[in-house]
C-alpha cells in the first residue's frame, strides 16, 4: 500500500508528537532543539546554496538580527513575542533585500566574499552596540507562552520547533515542484538558457535569497526564547561556515539533506567533544579539526552529501499523469504561412576593431526554414546571439513580427514568441524530462512563490505540465518523460531543448547545430520533425555544419564567411556556388 | 587631533599595513597561480610566531610532528598515484622518497635542535623552515586533485583547511598566548615620532621581499613559468609546465611569507592559536582591492586597511572592524563588474 | 625503411558520454607531412587532444616505438611532441619574446644549454615577431598570433609537432604564409600532423592525407590522389545534392 504524499507528510508531523511523548531523556531532547534551530537555518542554505547556487557565508548573521530584534523588543518594549516575530522578520527582510541587491550582482567567487564581508560587519556591529549589550547580549528574554503554556523550553518547544521545522521542509518541497522552482532550478545553468526561457535571474535570485534570511530570522526568533539570553558568539562567521559545512555533508541539493545534516554533525559534534579530549589528554575544543577534515573529504569524494546515497537506494516515485482534463493554455495568434517573420537588417558586430558580423541582412517567413552556414570561424553564433539578445548590437536592427526587437533583453524577445535552442545543450540533469520541457512555459503561467508553497498554483501546473506533455508527444518523446534528464543520451536531449521551445508557443524557432552529435537515424528523424513543424507554419532559422541534413531539409540557405554574407539562395544553388566551395574547401586567391 | 597624533597613527597605521601588504601579496600570488583564495594563509602567520615562541622555550613545537604526519601522508599518496599510472614499483617509491625528503630532514633538524637552545636567529630560521614545508603538502592533500574545480569549491576547501589548521593550532599551542623578544630592542626618535627597531625591521623585510618577488616574477624563467600558468593552464601544460609543481611553489611561497610574517608581529602582540584569521582576513582585503590580480595595488590597499584601522581604532575603536568589513563591500562589487561575467556551467 | 614516429590503432575518444571518434588509426613516417581533413564537426580536433593527452583515449597510441598512452600531458611534451592548439592558448599579457622564452621549457628542463639559441631560428623564420618582440601576445593580429603559436611550438625542438587548424580565421595571404612555413619546417626534419578546414592548401602540402568524417576515417592516400578526388567535395558539401539531382 503506497501513502499518498499528504498522508506521508501528516504521519511525520504526527511522529514529532510520539516523540516528545516517549521517555527520551532530557538532554537529548535539548539536542534535538538545537538540532530544529540549525536545520531552519540550513533549509534556507538549501534553497539559496544547494539549488540556487549561490554560497553564503553569512546566514548567521540574519539569525542574529531576528534573535536581537525580538530580545530587544520583547525585554525593552515589553511587547509579545508573538508580536515580536513580525518585527523582525520585516526587518530582516529590508536587510535581505538591501544586502541582496548589493551582493547578487556579483558573480562567481565574488559573491561568497561578499557575504563574509558582510557577515563579519553585522556581527561586530551586533557586537558593539551598547544598545544591544555589546558581547554580553540581551539577558532575561521572555519565554513562548500559549495563553498559559510554556512552549519555549523542553518538550513542548520540542513539538513546536520541529512542527515549524516539518512545514518549512514541506513549503520548500511545494516549491521546488512548481513553476517557480523550475525557475529557481534553471538559475545553477548559467543565465542564459533562464534568460531565454523568460526568467529575470536577479529577480529570482534576489527572491530566494529573501526566503533563506527570512527562514534563519525565524530560527533565530525560536532561538532567542528559547534560550531566553542573547549574545553575539552563535551570529558570527564560525558559525556561518557551519552551517554551510552542514548542508555540504548532508547534501545541500536536497531538502531532506538540511535535517540529516544538521543531525548528524550536532551528533559527531557531542561525541568528538567527549571523545577527543580523552584521546589526546588535554581539554579544548579539537572537534573542528575533524569537520575540516571531513569538509575537504566531502568535497572529494562525496561532492552530493549524504542524503544522494539516500537517494540512490530510494528511487523518487514517478509523477502520476493527472493532466487530461486540465485546461489548455491560451495560445498566440500566429502569422499566415509566407508572413515575414523575422527581418534582420544590416546588423553588425564589433569588438574593439574585430568586426565579427558584417552588415549581414536577411529575412525568415512563417512556414520556411532557413539555413544559416559557413566555416569556423564565419560569425554565424555571434548572428545568432544577436538575434536573440545575447549580444548587443553594434548597429542594424532586427524585426520580429514587424516589430523592432534589437536592443531588448533576452527574456523580452522570448515572450513575443521567439525560442531558441543551445550549441552545447543546456537543461537541468536532476529534473525530469517532462518538467525541463514544463520550463519553456514558464511564461504562460503566472502563479509565483507564494501560491506555489501552499499549493494554491495546481490548477495552473496541470496546465503547464499538459502542455509539456503535449510538446513531447508532438516530437515522439512521451514515453520519455518521466526520465531524468541528466540520464538521456545526445540525441534526446537534443530533441529535448526542441519540445522545450515549443512549449513557449513561439512564432520562430532557433536551431543551434541541433544535429551536433546525433547518429544518423537520430538526424532523420530531427529531419520529420522539422518538415512537420514548417508544415504547421513554423519559422526556423538552422545553423548548422551537417551539410547532408541543411541541404535536405530547408528551404532557402544563407552562408557566411568572415563575419560577411557570401551568398543566399536555394540548396541547389549553394551547392553549385563556386564562391561556396571556395570558401569550404580552401582558395587560391 | 594635532599633527603629532596624526603621526603615530599613520606610522601605527603603516606599520601593520606592511604585515598586511606582506599577506595580500600572499594571497594574490597564490590565487593568481592555483585560483585558490586561500583563507588559513593567517595561520601560517600564527604557526610562524606560535612555533618559534615554542623553540624559545626548549622544547619540540608540535607543528614539526605535524609536518612529518602530512609528509607520510602525502608520500603514501604520491607513491600510490605513480603506481598507478606506470605499474613500475621503484618509479612509484621514489617518488614518495621526492615528497617526503625535504620534510624529514628540517623535522629531524628541528628535533636535535629544539633542547639546543640556539640563537634567536637559528631558531627564527628552523622556524621559517618549518613552516614554510608545510606549503606544498597543504597543496598536495587538499587541493591538488581539485584543480580543475571552480574557485568557488576552491574556497570551501580552504574553509575546511581553516578549521583544521586552527583547530590544531589549539592542541599544539594550548589557548595561552606567547609573544616573542624582540629581533632589534634598538629605538629611533623622529621628533614626536617614536620608532621601534622592531618596525624598521618590519619595513625592511616587506620592502625586500616585494622587491623579491617581483624580481622572481618579472625576470626568470621559473617565474614567468608560473605566472603563465595563471595566464593560461592549458598554454602551460602544452610548454610542459606541470599545474601540480606550480601549485606547490606558490604554496611554499605563501608559507614562506606568512612564517615570516609570523616572525615579524610575533614581538608586536601576544600570538594566540587563532589570532591568524583576523590578521590573514586583512592581508585579504588588500588582495581584494588589488582585484586579486595586481600586487602593487594591493601593497597600497594593504596600507589603505592598516590606516583606516589605525585612525578607526583611535576614533571608534569599537567599531573598526565594522568600518573596515563594510567598505569592502563597494569594492568587490566594483571589482566583480570590471572582472566581466563568465558563465560558471 | 622509414622510422614511424607516430602510429594510432583504433583511437576512441569523446567527451563525457559522447564518443567522437570512434577508432582511428594513423602512421606518421618521419620526416613526413600528414594532413587530417574533413568537414567541421568530424573530430579533427577532437583527434589532436587526445593524441597530446588533453583528453582520455582509448586504442594505441605509440610515438617513436614508445606506448604514451599511460603518459600525462606534460610528459609527453616532455618527449618532444608539440602542439598548436586552435585557440593558440596564448598568454596574452605577457611580451612576444617572453612567450617563445616559455616555450622553450622544455630544453631548459633538458639542461640544454643552448636553448637561447633556438629564439634567433624563430625570429629568422617569423621576422615580424622579432619587430614585436615587446608588444603584449594578446595585442597581435590574428596572423601574427599564429606565427607567434607555431614559433613558440618550435621553442621546444619537437620531434612531432601537430598544428591544429593553422589557418583558422586568416586571411588568404597569411594562409599562403604559414603553409610556405610549414614547407620550410619539413626541411629541418620534423614530422609534422596537420588538421585542416582548407583541404586545398593543406593537400598540396602534405605527402600523406586522411579524410575524417563522423569520427571515422571515411579516405585515405596520398595527398595528390585525394585532392582530385570527387568524394572529397562531396564529404565537404553534402551528399544530398545528388538526392537533388536525382
Amino acid at each position: 500500500m503506497k501513502l499518498t504524499e499528504n498522508t506521508q507528510r501528516i504521519a511525520l508531523l504526527a511522529s514529532v508528537v510520539v516523540l516528545a511523548v516517549l521517555p527520551l531523556p532530557d538532554f537529548w531532547i535539548t539536542q534535538l532543539n538545537y538540532i530544529a534551530l540549525y536545520s531552519l537555518v540550513i533549509l534556507g542554505l538549501v534553497l539559496l546554496t544547494g539549488i540556487g547556487g549561490l554560497t553564503s557565508f553569512g546566514q548567521a548573521a540574519f539569525v542574529g538580527v531576528g534573535a536581537y530584534t525580538s530580545a530587544y523588543l520583547t525585554v525593552n518594549m515589553g511587547f509579545s513575542p508573538w508580536v515580536t516575530v513580525f518585527a523582525g522578520l520585516a526587518i530582516t527582510a529590508v536587510s535581505a533585500l538591501v544586502l541582496g541587491w548589493l551582493t547578487l550582482r556579483m558573480s562567481g567567487h565574488y559573491l561568497p566574499l561578499a557575504t563574509i564581508a558582510w557577515g563579519l560587519s553585522l556581527y561586530y556591529l551586533m557586537g558593539n552596540l551598547d544598545a544591544l549589550g555589546k558581547y554580553d547580549g540581551i539577558l532575561g528574554v521572555p519565554t513562548l507562552k500559549l495563553m498559559d503554556w510554556d512552549i519555549g523550553q523542553g518538550r513542548p518547544f520540542f513539538v513546536f520547533a520541529w512542527s515549524m521545522v516539518l512545514l518549512g521542509a514541506f513549503a520548500l518541497l511545494n516549491l521546488l515542484d512548481s513553476r517557480t522552482g523550475r525557475a529557481i532550478r534553471a538559475l545553477r545553468t548559467g543565465s542564459q538558457m533562464a534568460e531565454a526561457m523568460g526568467v529575470d535571474t536577479l529577480r529570482y535570485k534576489i527572491g530566494i535569497f529573501l526566503i533563506a534570511a527570512l527562514f534563519a530570522s525565524l530560527s533565530g526568533w525560536l532561538l532567542a526564547h528559547f534560550q531566553r539570553a542573547v549574545n553575539p558568539s552563535p551570529f558570527g562567521l564560525k558559525m556561518g561556515i557551519e552551517y554551510l559545512f552542514m548542508a555540504v555533508l548532508g547534501g545541500a541539493g536536497y531538502v531532506w539533506g538540511a535535517l540529516s545534516g544538521a543531525l548528524v554533525t550536532k551528533l559527531l559534534e557531542d561525541q568528538l567533544q567527549v571523545l577527543l579530549p580523552k584521546l589526546i589528554g588535554t581539554s579544548g575544543s579539537y572537534e573542528i579539526i575533524v569537520f575540516g577534515i571531513v569538509l575537504v573529504l566531502v568535497l572529494k569524494y562525496l561532492p552530493e552529501g549524504m542524503w544522494s546515497l539516500v537517494g540512490r537506494w530510494l528511487p523518487k516515485p514517478q509523477r502520476i499523469n493527472n493532466w487530461q482534463n486540465a485546461a489548455a493554455l491560451p495560445e498566440r495568434t500566429k502569422p499566415a504561412i509566407g508572413d515575414t517573420v523575422l527581418e534582420v537588417q544590416a546588423i553588425r558586430k564589433q569588438f574593439g576593431g574585430l568586426v565579427a558580423v558584417n552588415d549581414i541582412g536577411f529575412s525568415i517567413q512563417a512556414g520556411q526554414i532557413v539555413g544559416l552556414i559557413g566555416p569556423n570561424g564565419a560569425g554565424k553564433s555571434t548572428t545568432f546571439n544577436l538575434i536573440t539578445g545575447v549580444l548587443g548590437l553594434t548597429s542594424g536592427t532586427v524585426k520580429f513580427r514587424g516589430e523592432v526587437v534589437s536592443g531588448r533583453p533576452s527574456r523580452e524577445i522570448a515572450r513575443r514568441g521567439v525560442s531558441r535552442t543551445f550549441q552545447h545543450v543546456k537543461m537541468i540533469p536532476e529534473m525530469t524530462v517532462l518538467e525541463n520541457v514544463a520550463l519553456g512555459a514558464q511564461l504562460r503561467g503566472h502563479k509565483g512563490a507564494l501560491s506555489s508553497m501552499l499549493r494554491l498554483d495546481r490548477a495552473e501546473e496541470q496546465s503547464l505540465l499538459r502542455e509539456a506533455a503535449r510538446q513531447l508527444e508532438r516530437i515522439g518523446m512521451g514515453s520519455q518523460m518521466h526520465e531524468l534528464a541528466g540520464n538521456l543520451a545526445m540525441g534526446p536531449q537534443r530533441l529535448l531543448e526542441i519540445a522545450r521551445a515549443l512549449c513557449s508557443d513561439p512564432a520562430l524557432l532557433l536551431l543551434d547545430e541541433p544535429a551536433a552529435g546525433l547518429r544518423p537515424m537520430e538526424k532523420l528523424a530531427l529531419a520529420g520533425v522539422l518538415r512537420r513543424l514548417r508544415c504547421g507554419g513554423m519559422g526556423i532559422l538552422l545553423v548548422e555544419h551537417d551539410m547532408d541534413l541543411v541541404m535536405d531539409v530547408t528551404d532557402h540557405i544563407v552562408v557566411m564567411e568572415f563575419g560577411t554574407k557570401l551568398m543566399e539562395g536555394t540548396p541547389e544553388e549553394v551547392q553549385q556556388s563556386p564562391k561556396v566551395r571556395a570558401a569550404y574547401l580552401g582558395t587560391e586567391h | 587631533m594635532d599633527l603629532s597624533i596624526v603621526s603615530i597613527l599613520l606610522l601605527d597605521g603603516m606599520t601593520n599595513g606592511a604585515v598586511y601588504a606582506l599577506l595580500g601579496l600572499a594571497t594574490v600570488l597564490v590565487f593568481a597561480v592555483t585560483r585558490v583564495i586561500f583563507i588559513p594563509q593567517g595561520e601560517f602567520v600564527a604557526y610562524g610566531a606560535l612555533t618559534l615562541a615554542i623553540f624559545q622555550t626548549g622544547k619540540v613545537p608540535g607543528t614539526v610532528w605535524l609536518l612529518l604526519l602530512m609528509a607520510v601522508l602525502a608520500a603514501v599518496l604520491d607513491t600510490r598515484l605513480t603506481w598507478q599510472h606506470t605499474r613500475n614499483a621503484p618509479k612509484a617509491l621514489k617518488a614518495g622518497a621526492m615528497t617526503l625528503l625535504v620534510p624529514a630532514v628540517v623535522a629531524v633538524l628541528s628535533i636535535w635542535a629544539a633542547p639546543q637552545q640556539f640563537p634567536l636567529l637559528v631558531q627564527a630560521l628552523l622556524t621559517v623552515a618549518v613552516v614554510t614545508a608545510f606549503g606544498p603538502l597543504v597543496y598536495r592533500l587538499a587541493y591538488q586533485s581539485l584543480a580543475d574545480a571552480s574557485s568557488l569549491v576552491l574556497l570551501i576547501v580552504s574553509v575546511g583547511v581553516h578549521f583544521a589548521m586552527t583547530g590544531l593550532g589549539l592542541l599544539f599551542f594550548g589557548a595561552e598566548g606567547f609573544r616573542n623578544p624582540s629581533f632589534w630592542d634598538a629605538r629611533f626618535s623622529f621628533g614626536a615620532l617614536n620608532l621601534s627597531g622592531q618596525a624598521v625591521i618590519i619595513f625592511g623585510v616587506s620592502l625586500a621581499l616585494i622587491v623579491l618577488l617581483w624580481q622572481f616574477f618579472e625576470h626568470t624563467l621559473y617565474g614567468k613559468a608560473l605566472r603563465a600558468t595563471a595566464v593560461n593552464r592549458l598554454g602551460a601544460r602544452l610548454m610542459g609546465i606541470s599545474s601540480h609543481g606550480a601549485g606547490q611553489a606558490t604554496f611554499a611561497m605563501a608559507a614562506l611569507i606568512g612564517a615570516l610574517s609570523g616572525l615579524l608581529i610575533g614581538p608586536t602582540t601576544t600570538v594566540f592559536y587563532d589570532s591568524g584569521f583576523l590578521i590573514g582576513l586583512k592581508g585579504f582585503v588588500a588582495a581584494v582591492i588589488g582585484g586579486l590580480a595586481s600586487y602593487p595595488t594591493a601593497a597600497v590597499g594593504a596600507l589603505f586597511v592598516g590606516i583606516v584601522e589605525a585612525f578607526g581604532s583611535f576614533w571608534a575603536s569599537a567599531f573598526k572592524e565594522v568600518i573596515v568589513f563594510t567598505l569592502i563591500l563597494p569594492i568587490l562589487l566594483w571589482r566583480s563588474m570590471a572582472g566581466g561575467h563568465t558563465e560558471e556551467h | 625503411m622509414t622510422e614511424t614516429v607516430l602510429s594510432v590503432k583504433g583511437l576512441r575518444a569523446g567527451y563525457g558520454r559522447a564518443e567522437v571518434l570512434h577508432g582511428i588509426d594513423l602512421q606518421a613516417p618521419k620526416g613526413s607531412v600528414i594532413t587530417v581533413i574533413g568537414p567541421n564537426g568530424a573530430g579533427k580536433s577532437t583527434f589532436l587532444n587526445a593524441l597530446m593527452g588533453i583528453l582520455p583515449a582509448q586504442g594505441q597510441i605509440e610515438f617513436q616505438g614508445q606506448p604514451i598512452s599511460a603518459l600525462s600531458l606534460e610528459e609527453r611534451v616532455m618527449l618532444g611532441i608539440a602542439l598548436v592548439p586552435e585557440k593558440r592558448e596564448l598568454f596574452g599579457t605577457m611580451p612576444v619574446e617572453d612567450n617563445l622564452v616559455l616555450g622553450a621549457f622544455r630544453q631548459v628542463r633538458l639542461r640544454n644549454p643552448k636553448w637561447r639559441a633556438q629564439i634567433d631560428v624563430v625570429y629568422a623564420l617569423f621576422p615580424r615577431l622579432k619587430e614585436r618582440r615587446t608588444q603584449l601576445a594578446g595585442t597581435l593580429s590574428g596572423g601574427e598570433r599564429q606565427m607567434l603559436a607555431v614559433g613558440r611550438a618550435l621553442m621546444s625542438h619537437p620531434t612531432l609537432l601537430m598544428l591544429d587548424e593553422p589557418s583558422l580565421g586568416l586571411a588568404p595571404l597569411v594562409v599562403r604564409e604559414i603553409f610556405r612555413t610549414v614547407e620550410n619546417l619539413r626541411k629541418t626534419g620534423v614530422t609534422i600532423l596537420l588538421v585542416e578546414q582548407n583541404a586545398r592548401a593543406a593537400l598540396e602540402t602534405a605527402d600523406y592525407g586522411y579524410v575524417l568524417e563522423m569520427g571515422e576515417v571515411a579516405l585515405n592516400g596520398a595527398a595528390s590522389d585525394l585532392a582530385t578526388d570527387p568524394r572529397v567535395i562531396d564529404t565537404y558539401l553534402g551528399a544530398a545534392r545528388k538526392k537533388a539531382e536525382a
